[in-house]
């Protein structure tokens, strides 16, 4: 990790607790990638993710701690970093291209009408929703609503794609189109996006790194999963990859039960230092007993 | 089906207005008792006496008179005897001009007050002590201060429309959906850029229901506040003719109060539903 594109530096977050105290939801919380590298975030609800993209954003402020992006670091919101809502977060009143436009009217001011359609149509015709430019978002289906979301989010060109559980209220099968939108999206442009889930196939799919945080609070990041899948993975075939369900087993059994007691298990965990888990055999074949999914012998840690 | 209910509600509306002119036709066509007296008497006693005819004016009566008012609005013979036509005009200009003026003041207001939580709570105990003072009772300080009673007026309209306008835009205000504003942040958009394409559009529903609630109260107080003030106006005109114990002028005034309320309501109705958007 020489490159840090994004250095999350010894953040914390603490909300006034109701007996006076301090409830702290995370505390020392240091986080890195690399330009053009996807994350995804797991854990489970009250573990702090929305608020480490929140703050990532710019919308919400640490307690403690610093977040520098490209060399900088960063005071409130940027054009710099475009957030994808989980509730897509459309203005209701403006249609499909006046969302998109707004934003890139935003970011450049002195950009006159025609140029600003036209940049924003491109964006419109990447996500696919050519022809719905004029409908107004009540009249688009959820997945719809969320291609505008990208759309606007990619409009500005922004440096990181932030994205909050972009696509936890759609189905399924929308779902899966919009993945493959966004990985496709992503490697073409090479785009570095961070984004939240709660879908361990969705982060197998799309990250690069999977960084897995403990349950709240005194939420900790506890281990950076390193994909061993190709690039090239494709959406329907990934389960037949030989890592597959060595890196999907690692992610569930942390999240059923390492994620409640990985603070009693390992004492002297250096939050500067998150071990990278790099996931190297295949699990070969179906266990009989749940025990042995526990005890995976193929997995190596490295510091 | 929709059209049908339509159609049948109307049916209906016209037989219950029939049946209410019917009714009251029947109740004013005459008591028929009629007293014998002298011919002199007879004329200083006028024909209810004489010729046994209802004290209350019957449709008919009304619509007659109806008829010669819509055929002349705007005569003016005078202070005392103007056309139904001008006295509505000065009316609704007196509404116009103090309603337009607690547009002026509530709306930049009720943004303060519903994008910081500290004017809000700083100016609560204000409202909430104005709020409830029926506009009538500054009457008299008006008049004392502005020492104008057609001023006078334009100001206690502007008073009483002014509270549901300030407390909707208030919470139209501070009720807009964060991620909206969310979405102005991650954009960088500044704050005055962000009040008028985010904040007013995602609140203008609310603020135009304020202001439909305003326009009626207005319209409610202006005939009270010209019953007092004197000179011209509708509610001027029902006092007047009350006076001149014309009954059929105060129906008929009645009637119109009611007509061109409906029709501000209407107009106001109108532009709310411009700014809705449906979610």
């Amino acid at each position: 990790m020489t490159d840090k594109f994004i250095s999350i530096e010894a953040i914390a977050k603490r909300y006034p607790g109701a007996s006076g105290g301090e409830i702290a939801v995370f505390e020392n919380l240091w986080l890195s990638m690399a330009r053009g590298e996807f994350g995804c975030v797991i854990g489970h609800s009250g573990c702090g993710k929305t608020t480490v993209l929140n703050i990532l954003a710019g919308l919400d402020e640490p307690s403690e701690g610093a977040v520098i992006v490209d060399g900088q670091a960063i005071e409130g919101t940027s054009l710099d970093r475009a957030v994808i809502f989980q509730s897509h977060a459309l203005l209701p009143w403006r249609t499909v291209l006046g969302n998109v436009a707004y934003a890139v009217t935003s970011k450049w001011r002195d950009w006159d009408r025609a140029r600003v359609k036209a940049h924003a149509q491109t964006f419109i015709d990447l996500v696919g929703l050519t022809g719905s430019e004029h409908k107004r978002p009540s009249e688009l289906s959820g997945g719809m609503k969320q291609r505008v979301g990208i759309a606007r989010a990619l409009s500005i060109t922004p440096k990181i794609m932030l994205m909050d559980e972009p696509f936890s209220a759609l189905d399924a099968l929308t779902r899966g189109t919009l993945q493959d939108e966004v990985r496709r999206i992503c490697l073409t442009t090479g785009q570095t996006a961070f984004m939240i889930t709660h879908d361990v196939d969705e982060a197998i799919y799309l990250a690069d790194k999977i960084f897995l945080m403990t349950n709240g609070p005194g939420a900790v990041l506890a281990e950076i999963v390193e994909n061993p899948l190709p690039k090239d993975r494709g959406r329907t075939d990934l389960h037949r990859h030989p890592y597959y369900y060595a890196v999907r087993n690692h992610i569930v059994d942390f999240l059923v039960s390492r994620s409640k007691t990985f603070a009693a298990d390992v004492p002297g965990h250096d939050p500067r230092n998150v071990p990278v888990v790099r996931i190297g055999v295949s699990e070969p074949t179906i266990v009989a007993a749940p025990r042995a999914i526990e005890t995976h012998p193929a997995q190596t840690i490295a510091r | 089906m929709n059209a049908s209910l339509r159609l049948r509600a109307a049916i209906v509306s016209v037989a219950l207005f029939l049946a209410f002119i019917g009714i009251w036709h029947i109740a004013t066509r005459g008591t028929g008792a009629v007293g014998n007296m002298s011919p002199e008497y007879a004329k200083l006693m006028g024909l209810t006496a004489t010729a046994g005819k209802s004290a209350m004016p019957g449709p008919l009566d009304v619509g007659a008179k109806l008829w010669e008012h819509l055929k002349q609005p705007f005569y003016d013979n005078g202070p005392n005897d103007k056309g139904l036509g001008i006295q509505l005009g000065y009316s609704i200009a007196r509404v116009a001009l103090g309603y337009l003026l607690a547009v002026i003041v509530a709306i930049p207001l009720g943004f303060l007050i519903g994008m910081s939580p500290l004017m809000n709570k700083a100016l609560d105990p204000f409202i909430q002590v104005l709020k409830p003072i029926s506009p009538l009772a500054w009457m008299p300080l008006a008049l004392y201060t502005i020492k104008d009673s057609g001023l006078s007026a334009i100001f206690v309209i502007f008073i009483c429309s002014v509270w549901p306008m300030l407390l909707n835009t208030a919470f139209g205000v501070a009720a807009v959906r964060k991620e909206w504003i969310d979405v102005a942040r991650t954009l960088e958009v500044g704050t005055v850029r962000r009040a008028f394409t985010v904040i007013l559009p995602a609140a203008a529903p609310t603020i135009l229901t304020g202001m439909r609630i305003s326009i009626g109260i207005a319209w409610l107080v202006i005939v009270a506040a010209e019953m007092l003030v004197g000179g011209t106006g509708i509610g001027y005109f029902v006092w007047n003719e009350w006076n001149n114990l014309s009954i059929t002028n105060v129906i008929i005034a009645i009637l119109t109060i009611g007509v061109v309320g409906m029709l501000l309501d209407q107009i106001l109705a109108r532009f709310t539903r411009l700014v809705t958007f449906p979610e």
